[in-house]
């Protein structure tokens, strides 16, 4: 298969297991987002591709040849690090040449790299300015047109919008997309900002203690998580108890909820509903009844929390669909069975 | 941080006290030595107050301008081989574990703790035909028979790099350590092998802090006196042994505090020569 493939990849420090047994196909021309909270093995999983750690066991294939033990500098790859590493000595174009330079290419062909690259970063003109005379934007796109010098097979990039303020990282997200987009180049990005990984991935593979918990298109795993860890990790949501009564139909605090099913042959399992997927009726109607404990009006949605079978279910809403509800108000919750996704043990 | 610079002279309080013990401490004793260089020697005495220029004068002499050449080409050898020495090994030792770089600074520092007599004798020891390292080579077959490796240029240079090589790599190592690890390992992604990446990305990173070291070390090696007599012959030896030499055996005080000043001259013109052309290379 043409692009990148895991097969059982593991990594141990000492008696520390930081990536187990992954499993992860990943097709030419895909962008894939590693997501999940620091220390889940998404950076080791990274830098295992990029040949900076060795795996314990397992191997990794790039368009079907074993690259597990090809060293970092032979696997023609480009990858920007969280710091960008961007070399002090050198100027801005010496840094996006440096690739080129080491392969000894002819210096009018690195000059001409160097040039298309910097139009593709919207720096022209920048080339001769020393490195530490650019705002970070600015560095991070050097970084990215550094690491793109010698159009590489896999484009890496680990947490590479970390270090800038909010605004500028929305506007470089996009920018990155489009430029993968645009390159048709694998591109594997580290992250754990979940508006990273939905804005820009085609797959986003979600990482906990070592595993991949989930991996699916951004909207599918919103829509469809997994399990609690992935529910609860993207977005917020409502997790909830759901059993089986004697005739076999799913619960949530006693009352039936029409056309939910549960897997054959469990008593009890974790319903996952979105808080815009909550809707609020007049108490008796839906089929939970609770109690509204807060508002929270935001002017552009509006967060009630309601207060049912000893949990705290949050329904968020637009203005134009506002519940005319008020805390102490009792209310009824109605969840249709599309909404309830049912989670794995 | 913007600060404003100090308006009173009470802002400059803080600085009263370094400032006191310099002047007593560096400055009155360096214009004591500068005035004595003047002064006339008494033959067989001690010197009397006078402006004379003998003592420079008998300097400019083809000797001790190749004594003067000898000594600063022999500390220029040794801050090269120190630095060139103690690069790869800090860099190496900077990747090790924490407790392992404990073990080594401990074992460095506590090699400083050595004077430079034991140093000398320890050397003078290891390098002779009798006890010395020639006879491994005899045993495991390289030599047909051990011989003396001492007294000579090689020994010289050898005890002095083993006692400043400590000094290059504590100066070099906070730098290392400092340096953003990444540098590294971007440069082997964009795919230099560690070998080329140590040369074209960490040696010019640590183009200043290299070229303080080597200034460092080569100012350390210049006031080194003993090793050159343990270990060297008479040709070897350096102007700090003949300053010695002069200062206590032959009690020639103006003559000894005049090559001093002499070498505190050339060896402050060729910092500033090092730092102008580092300059420049900076610029370019």
């Amino acid at each position: 298969m043409s692009g990148l493939v895991l097969n059982n990849v593991t990594k141990q420090f000492g008696t520390f297991t930081a990536v187990e047994n992954v499993q992860l196909a990943v097709p030419h021309g895909t962008f894939v987002c590693l997501l999940g909270p620091s220390g889940c093995g998404k950076t080791t999983l990274l830098r295992m591709i990029a040949g900076l750690e060795d795996p314990t066991n397992g191997a990794i294939l790039l368009d079907g040849a074993d690259i597990t033990r090809v060293p970092t500098h032979k696997r023609n790859l480009g990858m920007v690090f969280q710091s960008l590493a961007l070399f002090p000595h050198l100027s801005v174009g010496e840094n996006i040449a440096y690739p080129l330079r080491i392969r000894g290419a002819p210096r009018a062909d690195q000059q001409k790299r160097v040039d298309e690259l910097l139009t593709l970063i919207h720096l022209s003109g920048y080339g001769g300015r020393p490195v530490s005379k650019l705002s970070g934007g600015q560095r991070q796109r050097v970084a990215i047109a550094r690491a793109l010098a010698l159009s590489p097979r896999l484009f890496l990039l680990d947490e590479p919008l970390s270090a800038l303020d909010a605004k500028l990282r929305e506007a470089m997200q996009v920018e990155l997309r489009q430029l993968q987009q645009k390159l048709g180049i694998t591109t594997i990005v580290v992250t754990h900002d979940q508006r990273e990984a939905m804005t820009m991935a085609d797959t986003v593979v979600v990482m906990n203690g070592g595993h991949i918990r989930q991996a699916a298109s951004p909207i599918e795993i919103y829509r469809k998580p997994a399990d609690t860890f992935v529910a609860d990790f993207i977005g917020s949501t409502n997790l909830i108890e759901t059993r089986a009564d004697s005739s076999g139909a799913a619960t949530i605090f006693g009352h039936r909820v029409q056309g939910l099913v549960l897997p054959a042959g469990a008593q009890k399992a974790t319903i996952s509903v979105r808080p815009e997927d909550v809707h609020l009726t007049a108490p008796g109607n839906g089929s939970i009844d609770g109690t509204v404990t807060f508002v929270r009006d935001l002017g552009g949605t509006i967060e009630t929390f309601v207060e049912a079978g000893g949990q705290q279910i949050i329904a968020v809403s637009t203005p134009r669909e506002r519940p005319e509800v008020v805390a102490g108000q009792a209310v009824g919750i109605s969840l249709s069975p599309d909404v309830c996704v049912v989670l794995k043990q | 941080m913007k600060r404003e610079p100090p308006q009173t002279v009470a802002d400059y309080g803080p600085l009263f006290f370094p400032a006191g013990m310099l002047l007593l401490f560096f400055v009155v004793p360096f214009g004591t030595m500068i005035a004595v260089s003047f002064f006339q020697r008494q033959e067989g005495g001690f010197y009397t107050p006078a402006f004379v220029l003998s003592n420079y004068e008998r300097f400019l002499s083809a000797f001790f301008g190749g004594v003067l050449g000898f000594s600063l080409m022999l500390a220029i050898t040794v801050a090269i081989c120190c630095v060139v020495l103690a690069l790869p090994f800090t860099y190496l030792l900077s990747r090790l574990t924490r407790r392992l770089q404990v073990f080594w600074l401990v074992a460095l520092l506590s090699v400083l703790s050595l004077s430079e007599v034991i140093i000398g004798f320890a050397w003078s020891t290891l390098l002779s035909r009798t006890a010395g390292l020639s006879n491994l080579l005899v045993k495991i077959g390289l030599l047909d028979q051990p011989v003396a490796l001492f007294p000579s240029f090689g020994a010289v240079l050898t005890g002095m790099v083993y006692q400043a090589l400590p000094y290059t790599i504590l100066v070099l190592y906070p730098a290392i350590v400092r340096l953003d690890p990444t540098l590294m390992e971007a440069a082997r992604t964009l795919g230099s092998s560690p070998i080329r990446a140590f040369f074209n990305v960490l040696v010019p990173a640590l183009r200043n802090t290299i070229m303080a070291t080597l200034i460092m070390v080569f100012i350390f090696a210049l006031g080194s006196y003993l090793l050159p007599q343990i270990l060297g012959r008479p040709q070897h030896w350096t102007l700090s042994v003949l300053i010695t030499d002069q200062a206590i055996y032959q009690s020639n005080m103006p003559f000894a505090a005049a090559m001093a000043v002499f070498l505190v001259l050339v060896t402050l013109g060729l910092v500033a020569l090092t730092l102008l052309i580092g300059r420049k290379g900076e610029k370019a």
